[in-house]
């Protein structure tokens, strides 16, 4: 396909970490979408994209075992989804965290490794050493004495992310790590997390809201509206057919030299526009 | 204690010496080193999780339970912890947004002392009992007061080692604890019950009105000096414990002509001291640095990552 990026790695999908079958997810049996069957390959970056509302953080919600699907059945690394999964790395979109959190990155990416532990820690070699890996794998390891509140966002995310891998997980869910950051530094923690991606062929599924700083590196794109859910390549699903026919509505998918892309039409169209 | 003037001289051994020669002073070391110990280490959960406010309240709702104790005849100290436990134990499961709003908790506040006001009009002694629920009484703790102090604080101690972990955790990243598989509302309700036990030794000591002192202005200055959560939490004892102690020391020692002060008014004035001390340290070296440090000349491009 004309505009779509041709030195994205010839990526053989390995065996699916993620089975959805005919998947319906809501609150209070008022689906948000359903109807969603798809596959998500070890090893695979995978972009969700949808409006705000559209139910992407459910999906991860329900990844996570924190939330029920209505009907259908999903499996997450073999096995149904179960709180607490060790395999799993997590970086939500709203933290806790702010400017007056005065605790050192290096406690927080800790806390990651050990905080669901009883009693005090007997193991703290192993700890700092762990935190010291995830911190130096994200380029952070010089903020590991910082506060959390004196980080700018992007170097939050880099630390956000530290704490999400400490436990060498399987996937990684990062929900909106690109809100709030500017294009350049988008363009960087993408660069980052393709990285990670790659050289620890870890499953890594991202809920953003503009999909240009990503397209280049994605193997997969999971496209929530309208309730209903399209996933496949990139170039197949963001295609003026393919989103007319999720949305419902006329949508057009224009690409620029550089092969951003404009979603024009759906919902919101405002919000998509971006150069 | 007015009419006694104890003989103060610069050997600060036979000071403490002649001092720890009274039961009451010595219960009064013993129950507030108990409750400053306690107060220390909640504080830094509640200055983490922004429940300053909510233990301000918490305090007051103790107020009408010790106040509905003393009327009834009872040990204020159960109707502290019954009232206290049920607001704390409320606001836990109302979530832990709920602990954060200010004017829904300030209107409980303000009725709750209301509630106070009425029991302790009904009730004879007015005054006195009301003057020792606001500001506290250390001096006027007996043996078994002591006793029930030390063992509630050993309860409290307890619990948070064996949470400690958890806790921070789930108070400083609620969303991914929360994915890890830690249970977020047995948690904040078991903090918030610690909490309420904290208060209602704490208030003994230096009352419903000021115990912010003791609870949230030690873990405010150990939040400042470090980064390091158990550091902060060793900091915080040491301050509370340092007020209290110095604070039940010159209480015993000073007067102007025979008029002496209250313990609580030292206890809390050393802490404010310490807490101004960082505070303006704090400002100065941080003034010094932006001095002595090279211009920075930021260009049209320049990173701020």
């Amino acid at each position: 396909m004309k505009g779509a990026p041709s030195h994205r790695r010839a990526h053989p999908t390995g065996p699916a970490v993620i089975r959805a079958d005919r998947l319906e997810v809501g609150f209070r049996s008022k689906p948000v979408w359903k109807d969603a069957s798809f596959e998500v390959g070890r090893g695979e970056f995978v972009a969700v994209i949808g409006p705000n509302g559209a139910g992407k953080t459910t999906l991860f919600r329900m990844l996570l075992g924190l939330h029920r699907p209505l009907a259908g059945t999903i499996r997450v690394l073999d096995a149904p989804p179960r709180r607490g999964n060790r395999r799993i790395g997590y970086v939500p979109q709203r933290h806790t965290i702010d400017n007056e959190t005065h605790i050192a990155c290096e406690t927080l990416v800790r806390l990651g490794f050990s905080g669901t532990g009883w009693g005090p820690s007997f193991a703290i070699r192993a700890e700092r050493e762990a935190a010291a890996d995830a911190l130096r794998s994200v380029g952070a390891e010089e903020f590991a004495n910082k506060s959390l509140g004196s980080l700018s966002g992007g170097e939050l995310q880099r630390v956000f992310l530290a704490e999400a891998l400490v436990g060498n997980p399987d996937m990684l869910l990062l929900d909106e790590p690109l809100s709030n950051l500017d294009l350049r530094r988008s363009r960087d923690l993408v660069e980052l997390i393709h990285g990670l991606v790659r050289s620890r062929n870890v499953t890594t599924l991202l809920v953003a809201h503009d999909i240009n700083p990503l397209i280049e590196c994605l193997d997969k794109v999971i496209y929530i509206a309208n309730g209903r859910v399209a996933t496949g390549a990139p170039e197949d699903v963001l295609t003026s057919a393919s989103l007319t026919e999720l949305y419902g509505v006329p949508v057009e998918v224009l690409h620029d030299s550089r092969g951003n892309i404009v979603i024009v039409g759906g919902e919101n169209p405002h919000e998509r526009e971006h150069a | 204690m007015t009419g006694f003037l104890p003989p103060f001289s610069w050997n600060l051994f036979t000071d403490l010496r002649y001092m720890w020669q009274f039961a009451f002073m010595r219960n009064a070391f013993l129950a507030g080193t108990a409750i400053a110990i306690v107060a220390g280490i909640i504080g830094y959960f509640v200055v983490l999780r922004r429940l300053a406010f909510a233990t301000h309240a918490l305090g007051h709702v103790g107020f009408s339970g010790a106040a509905g104790a003393v009327l009834f005849s009872v040990n204020p100290v159960y109707g502290l912890l019954l009232f206290t436990m049920s607001g704390a134990g409320g606001m836990a499961l109302l979530g832990r947004k709920a602990a954060t709003r200010d004017i829904e908790i300030g209107t409980v506040l303000a009725f709750m002392l209301a509630v106070g006001l009425l029991f302790l009009s009904l009730y004879k002694g007015y005054d006195t009992e009301a003057y020792s629920i606001l500001f506290g009484e250390i001096l006027a703790i007996s043996d078994s007061g002591v006793v029930f102090i030390v063992e509630a604080a050993l309860v409290v101690l307890a619990v948070m080692a064996l949470i400690y972990r958890r806790l921070l955790f789930a108070s400083l990243d609620e969303d991914v604890a929360e994915a890890k598989g830690l249970p977020m509302l047995g948690l904040g309700l078991t903090f918030m019950l610690l909490l309420a036990v904290a208060i209602s030794i704490a208030v003994q000591v230096v009352g419903v009105l000021l115990i912010f002192a003791l609870t949230v202005t030690p873990a405010a200055i150990g939040v400042r000096l470090t980064t390091r959560p158990l550091y902060a939490v060793v900091v915080s004892v040491l301050v509370a414990l340092f007020a209290v102690w110095v604070g039940l020391f010159v209480q015993f020692y000073a007067h102007v002509g025979d008029q002496q002060f209250p313990a609580s008014f030292f206890i809390v004035t050393i802490a404010f001291a310490l807490y101004v001390a960082v505070r303006v340290g704090q400002a100065l070296s941080g003034w010094l640095a932006r001095r002595n440090a090279p211009p920075a000349r930021p260009g049209p491009f320049a990173r701020s990552d």
